[in-house]
């Protein structure tokens, strides 16, 4: 079984929308027992990440999601709160990460924040969420802070700086964009996690 | 490389998508959700549907569509209309939206950007802009257009800025509908004084208009409607066209 976390970030609803165009089947949880059960599990995440952390820790489910062990994948603000410290509200994270998320810069006036829209990811290690074959491809992006690069970095994107545009440590795995929104390519990214 | 986004707009009433000339005339370009699903499949980078009857009728938003849009259609999409408070937000994000767009609601009370921003980010809030150049000033409307309010263009769209907005969308009234191409002086200068991105509609009647709003008008999108709706300009061939001029864009 796939299990969904349910916590108070926003719009878990499209990656359920995601899973259903993929015909698979899945749970949306906050249930310790079903998440330490399931096969895969999906941390998704749209908002901001002091309020996401403290909601997280308020329920026990920062505990719970550091001690998974099926395949888990983290999607954007997931991603984040899977690192040490996020710069956003000044936040410890789960620390399954060992990065620090830090706010984008714009080195010029052009490069606009939030980071809004399609970019390319260029892979780092073949062994993370993001298949080789889609090495160069497009993801849909939106978010104003992002995790450099670091040991568990598996694919980057540049955009004010170079970052971590997808992450693997163990079973954990995670992407700064959104697959559940970023057309074919992104659905064949949740496939292929989905069948690791 | 971040790509500059295409955006198929999508006005809605009574559940049909419609698209005017200058605010008014509407003409029937079919259903919304398989419309979006067709441009999702030729290469839109985004889409937005827009309830356009929802501010001056007082209609209320329109949930259902949101929802069968989010259930069909893997490319992330952007609801306005009819938006007056943040719970208006919650329902139409809970019902799939990825982003909402404010407009009047939000110049006769701009707390609402506040409100927006500090309950979902300000990566969901759209504030759209209704501007008209009226004897050398870029003047806001609302109401659909329909009633001018005291602040130029730049003014509200900093103001907006400054209260938690993730993008503006900038429609020029004098351009929409007419085909002659986008407010590319009025754009590149709100792209020069805005930190976030700037959507450009209004105005698109041809490919090369696209070239001009993003290499002059220094637009990170743009957006239009009846082009698309009636197949004046297929949005796959415009991509290539883009990409062979230089301009970023995914294809």
């Amino acid at each position: 079984m796939i299990a969904v976390v349910r916590y108070n970030a926003g719009n878990v609803f499209s990656v359920e929308c995601a899973l259903r165009r993929l015909g698979a089947e899945f749970v949306v949880t906050d249930n310790e027992s079903v998440l330490a059960k399931a096969d895969r599990v999906i941390f998704p995440g749209v908002g901001e990440a002091a309020a996401a952390m403290h909601h997280l820790r308020a329920t026990g489910l920062d505990r719970v999601i550091r001690s998974l062990t099926a395949p888990v994948l983290g999607i954007c603000i997931g991603q984040q709160l899977m690192c040490r410290h996020s710069e956003e509200g000044d936040v410890d994270g789960l620390g399954i990460f060992d990065a620090n998320v830090k706010r984008l810069i714009p080195p010029s006036p052009e490069f606009k924040v939030p980071h809004t829209g399609w970019d390319t990811v260029a892979l780092t290690s073949p062994d993370g969420p993001v298949p080789t074959g889609l090495d160069g491809h497009y993801f849909y992006y939106v978010h104003s802070y992002a995790v450099p690069v670091c040991r568990h970095t598996a694919a980057v994107t540049e955009y004010c700086g170079t970052w971590s545009a997808a992450m693997r440590h163990d079973n954990f795995h995670a992407v700064q964009f959104h697959p559940e929104k970023s057309g074919a390519d992104g659905s064949t990214l949740l496939s292929h996690f989905l069948a690791l | 490389m971040l790509a500059k986004r295409i955006i198929p707009c999508l006005d809605v009433k009574d559940g049909k998508t419609v698209k005017g000339v200058n605010f008014v005339n509407f003409r029937d370009a079919g259903d919304p959700v398989e419309l979006g699903r067709q441009y999702s499949d030729q290469g839109a980078d985004e889409l937005v549907y827009l309830d356009i009857t929802a501010s001056h009728e007082g209609r209320g938003t329109f949930i259902d569509l949101v929802r069968r849009v989010a259930e069909n259609i893997s490319i992330p999409f952007t609801v306005g209309g009819g938006i007056s408070e943040v719970d208006d937000v919650a329902r139409l994000l809970d019902a799939g939206a990825d982003k909402v767009s404010v407009n009047s609601a939000a110049l006769r009370s701009p707390a609402l950007i506040d409100g927006i921003a500090s309950r979902y980010g300000a990566q969901v809030c759209v504030v759209a802009i209704d501007a008209r150049h009226d004897d050398g000033i870029w003047r806001c409307y609302i109401n659909g257009g329909r009633k001018p309010v005291g602040c130029t263009l730049l003014e509200w769209a900093h103001e907006a800025q400054e209260r938690g907005a993730g993008e503006i969308l900038f429609t020029s009234m004098d351009h929409d509908g007419v085909k002659a191409g986008f407010a590319c002086e009025a754009l590149a200068e709100l792209s020069e004084r805005l930190s976030i991105p700037v959507i450009a509609s209004g105005g698109a009647g041809r490919m090369n208009h696209f070239i001009d709003v993003f290499k002059h008008g220094h637009a990170d999108a743009a957006l239009a409607a009846s082009i698309f709706h009636f197949g004046e300009i297929n949005l796959r061939e415009l991509k290539s066209y883009l990409s062979l001029n230089d301009i970023p864009v995914r294809l």
